[in-house]
């Protein structure tokens, strides 16, 4: 069971992969996307293929959820493979709503970033902890991730507009910080990249190591080891001497993987700048020509309004009523949850900006991509950085 | 201040920028701009008519958006820097040692900031309740307007209502069945349709508009919740230790519920029989499946007299799991902790030149026996008892607690060999003999442990407050986000139909259904003015 449901995984993430191309090819023969009605037949298959995917990464769910014996989002592999699931999910809904294949084109590349991020995390299946035995908190997370999603879309399409809105003829702020969200992404990819190919040659290297209490321990690295952990005194054979040996207070190894995904990003960032010989954003403008902007922005403000109460429901409401069941208090101030709070007030603010302060198009579409800074770092930051109740501690 | 008559004849509160009836616009400013601004209908708020005194001030301060999203931008802000470092409640050491020996300078700051308990702090607190603050004057100031302006609303609406409409087209040509057609098409699309001169006026999901409000209250009950927490009586929360075999008064329920405790239970997940999470616990050791205290819960019968064991009444028995606690009479007790606990030790009695035991005692450490006979003529005394020792700072021995945690013993062992007895102190690890050589020794055999089960025993009268706040809010969230107001205008205007259209959000949609209602007909698609504008701008 636990196989199949890798495979089934690894079905959907070619599946996600492949449509991307054609959502692209399906950007590239139509000439009036505003025309909403039709879509070609590119865009078709596209869609196909989504769905096809999103099924099959259904199915991945389930078998998994089978082999064991509980819903699986309770590591960081599991949550984050099942919110890059929602987000193609919620894609499918807002496709059938507006009918257009170009938010497919924004959406998809970070579903499958997202997918791929959650990959380099530690796949066994793991059994539940006490407090993680509920159904409340598998109702609790699922539908905070969805809410998340459908927010996530948000960007998609606060991206779109952005990627069309801003002059990209001369330098300015605001090609300089769009491009920052593009280099952004491309770390995704150099982080997958480098995790992929040390795991691929199956390295490692040991140091003993002191910590700011002064106890000897030993860390194993999986990457060669830029920043060396305090004190350190490499006891592999022929491993990597670090460069830089860091404080004990700073947890070296999550720094040195930080560092070497920077690098891959760079390296990666700048031979796509030497081909295209442009910003990326840049390049992308030719594909936005068609749409129009207050229909993106709509598109954007939407999914920002569907968005809102789901995940106030599941991120809040449903982690209140877990939180009671579990630990007496429904609330208790722990980092995972003031951020699922700081995530509320801004699209709050979001809300009350664009309602009364008529916060539309730009700025509306700069905040969407705030909005998601801010679920990524309550993902990625909160679980791995600021230890709590909730992290998935050393997974 | 005058109420301002329109020329339709309706009688409007000062301040209106839209008459309620028609539309007409009383306010010149308003006449500028080139669509209307439609979002409370233009109708007469308190905060933009007045500006006088101390109290329209306030007012004014508390009604503006702006204020709020400030509000909001700051709590959120303050929110962030309680995420930097662990707050106080995270933390096992004193507040004072621990941010400095942690993250040296930058802990000290940050203690001395007070952001160790950031979320209790008086100012976190004021921007909670300056929200609610906000929160309740916004939303009357524009509620009660705006429910006045929608009763009033007429069905024939002025011309430069109708023009500055952000959908809004003419049509030269009339044909009465079209209108006929457009009418049944409203209809079954769920409008609500109403009819005057021949003009109409289609109208649904007014009551979305209530949403915001709807929600604003939910939060307000919600922080009210949350306040009620201080009232003394609301809210109980304590720890509640019973060793296993022990039964324990539930504090805070005026000694009418005790609590018994069979059993502690501690699982692990067995990595033979669970073959599915091998390879996790293989990485990640021991993992705990179950924390378990099996209880009997008993009600007190009869009265409390004072000196003599209640009657206890078995209520019910209960396995209280983390996930699952025991509930009763508005009291929560739940499974939070567990710590092992010294109950038993045993001692051998024996000589120490021949080794030979000559008797066993078990000492029950929670309450010893003071004379222990092996028969034989062999007796063993115990002269003083510390459950907890140490030396305490003069060098005598000492009980920090009266917890056996270290227990240690001054016996005094009566043997036919030494009927006057020797003494010997016993702690674990540690013998002194004190008056030299004894002929025998109290050997350590071993210990009993008995569990203790953490409890934490919790009401809370305010929960269903919360509760109700909760629900409110969602439903007002709900109602104003996946419902949209929508009124189509289809009316005739020297001699020829004009239609317009507003929603209060969702335009897409609202075009789409206009275009499924003119369908049939020979009217024509009104255009989207807004989107001109912008094409306009645009240049493209
Ligand atoms: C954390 C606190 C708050 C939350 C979660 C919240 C939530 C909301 C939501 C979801 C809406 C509907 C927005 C939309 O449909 O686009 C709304 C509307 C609104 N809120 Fe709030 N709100 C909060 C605080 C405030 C405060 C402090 C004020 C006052 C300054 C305020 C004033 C308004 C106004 C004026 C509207 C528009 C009402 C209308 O157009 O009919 N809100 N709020």
């Amino acid at each position: 069971m636990a196989t199949l449901s890798s495979n089934l995984l690894f079905i959907a993430f070619i599946l996600y992969l492949v449509a991307t191309l054609f959502f692209g090819g399906s950007i590239k023969a139509k000439k009036d996307l505003n025309d909403t009605k039709t879509t070609n037949k590119w865009g078709k298959i596209a869609v196909f293929l989504t769905i096809v995917g999103f099924v099959s990464q259904l199915g991945y769910f389930i078998t998994r959820w089978i082999a064991a014996g509980h819903a699986p989002v309770s590591n960081m592999f599991e949550f984050t493979t099942f919110f890059g699931m929602a987000l193609v999910g919620a894609f499918i809904v807002i496709y059938f709503i507006y009918r257009t294949t170009l938010l497919g084109l924004f959406t998809m590349p970070v579903a499958i970033l997202v997918i791929a991020y959650a990959s380099m995390f530690p796949r066994d299946i793991s059994p539940l902890i006490p407090a993680l035995q509920s159904y409340w908190l598998h109702i609790h997370v699922t539908t905070a991730a969805i809410g998340e999603a459908i927010l996530a879309i948000s960007f998609a399409a606060g991206l779109i507009y952005l990627v069309k809105v801003i002059d990209q003829t001369k330098p300015s702020k605001r090609t300089f910080w769009l491009e920052v969200v593009m280099f952004a992404l491309v770390v995704v990819i150099g982080f997958v990249a480098v995790s992929s190919i040390f795991s691929g040659v199956g390295y490692h290297e040991k140091f003993n190591w002191t910590d700011k209490h002064g106890n000897e321990d030993v860390m194993e690295y999986t990457m060669p080891a830029l920043t060396g952990p305090h004190k350190a005194e490499l006891l592999t054979e022929g491993g990597f001497q670090p460069l830089v040996e860091m404080p004990a207070i700073i947890n070296a190894k999550k720094l040195n993987t930080v560092i070497w995904s920077l690098l891959a990003g760079g390296v990666l960032y700048s031979l796509i700048r030497l081909i295209i010989r442009k910003r990326i954003a840049a390049a992308l403008k030719p594909l936005v020509k068609n749409i129009k902007l207050d229909f993106v922005d709509e598109i954007s403000y939407r999914s920002v309004l569907i968005g809102f109460p789901v995940f106030t429901l599941g991120a809040l409401v449903f982690a209140m009523i877990w939180a009671q069941v579990a630990w007496s208090r429904f609330w208790g101030w722990d980092p995972k949850e003031v951020w699922a709070l700081i995530t509320w007030l801004f699209y709050a603010a979001f809300l009350h900006l664009r309602l009364s302060k008529g916060w539309h198009g730009e700025k509306s579409a700069w905040l969407a991509v705030i909005g998601f800074v801010i679920i990524m770092f309550n993902l990625v930051a909160v679980n791995l950085v600021i230890a709590g109740l909730h992290s998935y501690a050393g997974s | 201040m005058k109420d301002v008559k329109c020329e339709c004849g309706h009688v409007n509160p000062h301040g209106t920028v839209l008459c309620e009836a028609c539309g007409k616009i009383l306010d010149e400013e308003e006449n500028k701009n080139h669509l209307l601004d439609m979002r409370y209908e233009g109708s007469a708020r308190r905060s933009q008519t007045y500006n006088k005194t101390i109290i329209d001030k306030i007012w004014n301060f508390f009604s503006s958006v702006k204020v709020g999203v400030w509000l909001i931008v700051i709590t959120l802000i303050a929110s962030i820097l309680g995420t930097i470092l662990p707050q106080e409640m995270y933390i096992d050491l004193p507040p004072e040692v621990y941010y400095q020996q942690e993250y040296g300078w930058f802990g000290k700051l940050y203690y001395q900031l007070g952001f160790h308990d950031l979320y209790g702090s008086w100012w976190y607190l004021l921007l909670i309740a300056l929200i609610g603050i906000s929160l309740v004057i916004c939303s009357l100031d524009r509620v009660v307007p705006l429910y006045k302006a929608l009763k009033a609303q007429r069905v024939t609406r002025h011309e430069g209502f109708l023009k500055r409409q952000r959908i809004f087209g003419v049509n030269h040509h009339i044909d009465d069945n079209d209108l006929a057609i457009v009418k049944q098409h409203l209809l079954q699309k769920h409008y609500h349709v109403r009819e005057e001169n021949g003009d109409l006026l289609a109208e649904k999901g007014r009551f979305s508009r209530w949403g915001p409000y709807v929600n604003h209250v939910g939060l307000i009950i919600f922080l009210f919740g949350g306040m009620l927490r201080f009232v003394p009586g609301m809210y109980v929360n304590e720890n509640l230790w019973i060793r296993e075999g022990e039964t324990a008064v539930v504090p805070e329920t005026g000694e009418q519920f005790y609590l018994q405790n069979n059993q502690f239970i501690l699982q692990h997940y067995d990595k033979d029989k669970n073959k599915t999470f091998e390879k996790a616990l293989e990485r990640a050791g021991d993992v705990v499946k179950n924390y378990q205290s099996n209880v009997v819960l008993y009600k007190r019968s009869g009265k409390k007299i004072p000196g003599e064991t209640p009657k206890l009444k078995k209520v019910k028995e209960y396995k209280v799991r983390v996930n699952h606690p025991l509930t009763f009479d508005g009291y929560s007790v739940y499974q939070a902790s567990f710590r092992s606990e010294m109950n038993a030790m045993t001692f051998a009695l024996t000589n120490k030149k021949t080794k030979k035991p000559v008797g066993e005692l078990k000492i029950n450490l929670l309450n010893p026996k003071e004379k222990y006979d092996l028969g034989n003529g062999y007796t063993v005394e115990i002269l003083n008892y510390f459950p907890d020792f140490e030396f305490a700072k003069n060098g005598e021995p000492s009980t920090k607690s009266r917890v056996p945690n270290n227990p240690a013993f001054v016996f005094r062992m009566f043997t036919p060999e030494k009927p006057k007895g020797e003494t010997s102190f016993v702690a674990i690890r540690q013998t002194i003999e004190p008056f030299g050589n004894n002929t025998y020794k109290m050997a350590f055999k071993g210990i009993d442990t008995k569990n203790v089960s953490g409890l934490i025993v919790r009401k809370d009268s305010s929960l269903w407050v919360i509760i109700l706040g909760g629900i409110l809010f969602m439903i007002g969230v709900v109602q104003g986000a996946y419902w949209n107001h929508r009124r189509i205008w289809v009316q005739h205007k020297n001699g020829e139909v004009w239609i317009a259209a507003h929603t209060n959000k969702n335009w897409y949609g609202l075009k789409r259904e206009i275009e499924r209602v003119l369908e049939n007909t020979k009217l024509d698609l009104p255009k989207d003015q807004f989107q001109n504008e912008q094409t306009d701008k645009e240049g493209a």
